[in-house]
């Protein structure tokens, strides 16, 4: 293995330098195959195609490494979430999102029961339902039911076309939503924790 | 409802831990490496770092891919 510096290792792949590209290669196939082990799903072949496309991903994104780790670290890092992503997508890419949430709580739900005896994790969850169902937006419950029902992040993102980054926020604005309906409900953090013994 | 009791407790869990000012997946990847070296080495995280790392805490699936990214630098005592 060539000790190469950051400068070096950007220098040589922004020309495609044929054995610095062969190089990195080896660099992400040797961090992939220490990252994945024991995963059934990640066999030899799965980690050749991975670690091609990370190297073309890696390739592709030369002018985003930050520069404050090594190199190499920041390829695996990057090859990392191009295998991770394949595996979570590869369960779920015959899933539509429509279907999976297309139950998904009602603009205006029922009203929960009024029974004397309702407890407090009850109130709690008829607050959640009424605030999924009344005020976020569609986007935002199709994003948020969908990553509770354990889509990846990925594949939500490629059905909605968003970024990973934009779901984020879309599935944090509702999350933060959802947090102050809560508190406008009079329900606050320990009323929430003691309801689901959290 | 969509989601079960379950689901909503988890879904509960992560209000609780919402935050104004979370970074999203792709911004946490640019925090990822440096932060990983420096838990590799053992090695004091600057509070910056630390609190861009927050975003594990709420996201399973960098979590996940944080692990393996470690696993992948052990071997090579912190990258190669």
């Amino acid at each position: 293995m060539t000790a190469r510096t950051n400068e070096d290792w950007l220098r040589l792949l922004g020309e495609a330098e044929e054995a610095a590209v062969a190089e990195l290669r080896e660099v992400l196939h040797r961090g992939l195959r220490r990252a994945l082990a024991g995963r059934a799903a990640a066999d030899d072949g799965f980690i050749e195609d991975v670690t091609q496309d990370g190297v073309l991903k890696v390739l592709g994104g030369l002018t985003t490494f930050r520069g404050d780790s090594r190199f190499t670290t920041w390829a695996v890092t990057v090859a990392v979430r191009v295998a991770f992503t394949e595996l979570r997508r590869a369960k779920w890419k015959d899933v539509s999102l429509d279907r999976l949430v297309e139950d998904a709580p009602a603009r205006h739900p029922p009203a929960p029961p009024e029974v004397p005896s309702q407890d407090a994790r009850q109130a709690v969850l008829a607050a959640m339902h009424r605030i999924i169902g009344t005020v976020l937006t569609d986007r935002q419950r199709q994003a948020l039911v969908a990553e509770f029902k354990g889509m990846p992040q990925a594949e939500i993102a490629v059905q909605m076309g968003l970024t990973r980054n934009a779901l984020y926020k879309l599935t944090h604005d509702a999350r933060q939503s959802l947090k102050r309906g809560l508190e406008a409900a009079g329900i606050d953090g320990d009323e929430v924790r003691a309801a689901f013994d959290l | 409802m969509s989601l079960s009791p379950d689901e909503l407790k988890e879904l509960a869990r992560y209000v609780l831990l919402t935050r104004p000012d979370e970074i999203g997946c792709d911004d946490w990847l640019g925090y990822a490496p440096s932060y990983a070296e420096l838990v590799a080495a053992l090695q004091p995280i600057s509070e910056p770092l630390q609190k861009a790392a927050g975003h594990l805490v709420l996201c399973p699936e960098c979590a996940e891919e944080f692990l393996a990214l470690l696993a992948a630098l052990k071997e090579d005592g912190a990258g190669s």
